[in-house]
């Protein structure tokens, strides 16, 4: 595959903040990258510094093989969609959508054309007539993704374009974004803070956190085997339970429970030390079917979260909360004991200090 | 069925009014009395400029005219005496427009582009130049009199209607530039990032996208501009030799001659026509102003 994005040791200092540490990052032609996580984690600065609205510190940017560090954003061979969408709101939409072209010089005609496919890409030909100010978020949100799409760029960077929508328009533009990407086939780099867009888009996500990637993964890989706690945390939706636990002589020891480690998938070598233990909430089983599990208990509950497809339930195992999903039809209510158990090969371990994955 | 008595209404939609109640019958009060007493001095300076002579001087000066005339209006204008010549305001007046339009421009051009430069794009030491720009607005003009004269005696252009223009736009820059600065920060910055990634320049998002959305401060800034040179008085004396007088200083001479007897009509009427160019400017632009002056007032 060609590298349609390279970015070389790249940082971003404020002062004395450091936004972005030394960053390395290669993004794949074709390929459409989340940049993921928490505000303040850099990852708006990134996108910022790739379009070339950003100055960065130091380090190098390459966009299909060409060093673009020091060029305009509009040589770079980008388009980007806003968070605010940023439409022109003196001009009609034709008028956004042509805007860019013009400046680059582009003839009439074949403006008409391209503004002319782009709206018919988005459905929107019956609003070019009209001003920014007469259009509803979708529709606005529409148009700015058409602004870069008219450009005929190899790469489109969204900057969380979609967190303004109400949670319904998001939904249904997330998978016209998704659509368009498989139509197109661009190199895509899209930044949120949402987990299920990063989840549902992504072909590769890219955790970061503090101006540094946690881990660059597939959506599977980052939700199966995350690199380390914050990651583990942070995507799930409940998060994942993390319970102190002791790891000896190749058994888990948990609270009173001890478990034999054979199961569970290694990275590198077992040593006795304490660990994180962390498992979904998804991957609790329960009733009968839990005594099979390598790790079971009874457990007392405290809280239930009914929410139509499935329940949430809050328990406490041995001074600890504990959080599991289960069937939106189980019939449970607080104070009730049920027998719960998890599968270790499911489970992620994590050393105590390093939060790192064991 | 339930009883309905007029005493125990069930309360539903909004709630009933009294035409006049004794808050609203206050209120208006209040607001008339001021606005009586504001308007009071008009009303005796366009009653005053409408009577002949004979009439003002029997001392009624609330009375409305007997006999309306308006030739203290013409003489205003044309022919009283300001100083040595009779020629009256009229070029007093070309004199304060061939001051005013150039120095309203030129200041509201520059002051735009420099609060476009400076909210928008990060120039190196802009913080430091927006300072001192702003530290200017704080020194007293008298300070900088002296200087300034001489400075113009130097260009060539002292005493020119130029020289004053120059003056005017150069007192003009710091409000005008902190303003538009204000202004232009509170647009969207991913406005102006779309701009930049679809290829336009500095002169480009200046000019297409800044420029149409700037409108209300541009009236603002004009207002400003406008009634402020028009009324000035201290630089126009200063700055200029009598026949380049800005209408104001004319006024002055007018009202303030000591020779002969004292034509109040005549003076009525010229100070209201001195000041009809800033009013018409107010009701031209009222609306635009009002919403330009909340824009400019939400970010800082």
């Amino acid at each position: 595959m060609n590298k349609s994005i390279s970015i070389r040791e790249l940082k971003l200092n404020y002062g004395n903040i450091e936004v972005l540490k030394n960053l390395d990052l290669d993004i794949s032609e074709g390929e459409f990258l989340v940049l993921l996580g928490s505000s303040g984690c850099g990852k708006s600065t990134l996108l910022n510094c790739i379009a070339g609205l950003i100055e960065p510190t130091d380090g190098q940017i390459f966009i299909n093989g060409r060093n673009v560090t020091w060029e305009e954003p509009s040589k770079r061979g980008i388009g980007m969609v806003f968070q605010s969408y940023a439409l022109y709101p003196q001009m009609t939409v034709a008028g956004n959508l042509s805007f860019g072209l013009k400046n680059a010089g582009v003839a009439k005609h074949i403006i008409d054309e391209r503004v002319n496919s782009a709206a018919s890409v988005l459905q929107i030909q019956s609003l070019l007539g009209r001003k920014p100010s007469a259009l509803s978020g979708g529709q606005r949100q529409r148009v700015a993704i058409g602004r870069a799409l008219v450009r005929d760029v190899d790469v489109f960077l969204f900057d969380e374009p979609l967190s303004n929508l109400d949670a319904k328009l998001r939904a249904d533009l997330r998978v016209e974004i998704k659509r368009l990407h498989q139509k197109l086939g661009n190199t895509m780099i899209y930044v949120t803070h949402d987990q299920v867009e990063a989840m549902t888009l992504a072909d590769r996500i890219a955790v970061m956190k503090g101006g540094v990637v946690m881990q660059l993964a597939s959506p599977q890989v980052i939700y199966n085997t995350p690199a380390n706690k914050y990651v583990a945390d942070f995507i799930g939706s409940p998060s994942m339970n993390f319970f102190r636990v002791t790891l000896d002589g190749g058994m888990l020891q948990f609270g009173d429970l001890r478990a034999p480690l054979d199961d569970y998938p290694f990275c590198g070598d077992l040593r006795p030390q304490d660990a994180w233990l962390g498992i979904r909430p998804e991957h609790f089983i329960f009733g009968a079917a839990s005594n099979d599990a390598d790790v079971h208990f009874n457990t007392v509950i405290e809280l239930v979260e009914p929410m139509g497809a499935d329940t949430l339930v809050w328990a406490s195992f041995s001074g600890q909360t504990l959080r599991f999903r289960m069937d939106g039809q189980a019939d449970v209510s607080p104070g009730a004991i049920i027998p719960v158990g998890f599968n270790l090969h499911r489970a992620s371990l994590f050393d105590f200090d390093s939060e790192r994955r064991l | 069925m339930p009883d309905h008595s007029i005493s125990r209404v069930e309360p539903r939609g909004p709630r009933p009014q009294r035409f006049i109640s004794r808050d609203k019958l206050f209120l208006y009060g209040v607001l008339i009395v001021f606005a009586i007493y504001y308007l009071l001095p008009l009303y005796v300076m366009i009653v005053t400029s409408l009577k002949g002579m004979p009439e003002i001087r029997l001392g009624n000066i609330f009375a409305p005219p007997v006999e309306i005339t308006f030739q203290p209006w013409l003489d205003a204008w044309s022919s009283t005496c300001t100083g040595l010549t009779c020629e009256g305001l009229s070029r007093g007046f070309f004199n304060s427009v061939k001051i005013t339009v150039p120095s309203v421009i030129l200041s509201i051009l520059i002051a735009s582009i420099n609060g476009y430069a400076l909210a928008n794009w990060r120039i190196k030491g802009a913080d430091v130049f927006f300072t001192i720009l702003i530290v200017g607005a704080f020194i007293p003009y008298q300070v900088m009199i002296y200087p300034i004269v001489i400075l113009l005696r130097e260009l060539g252009l002292y005493g020119s209607l130029t020289g004053l223009t120059l003056v005017h736009t150069v007192f003009g820059m710091p409000i005008l530039t902190l303003l538009f600065r204000n202004y232009f920060s509170s647009i969207p910055e991913e406005l102006f990032k779309a701009a930049r990634v679809d290829g336009a320049g500095f002169w480009g998002i200046y000019l297409k996208i800044m420029l149409p959305m700037a409108l209300p401060i541009f009236t603002v800034a004009v207002i400003l501009q406008v009634t402020g040179i028009w009324n000035d008085f201290l630089f126009g004396v200063i700055f200029t030799r009598p026949e380049n007088y800005p209408m104001t200083v004319q006024l002055n001479n007018i009202v303030n001659s000591v020779q002969g007897v004292k034509e109040y009509n005549i003076n009525m009427a010229a100070t209201l026509l001195t000041g009809l160019v800033p009013l018409a400017i107010y009701f031209l632009s009222g609306k635009l102003f009002v919403r330009g002056i909340a824009a400019g007032a939400v970010k800082g």
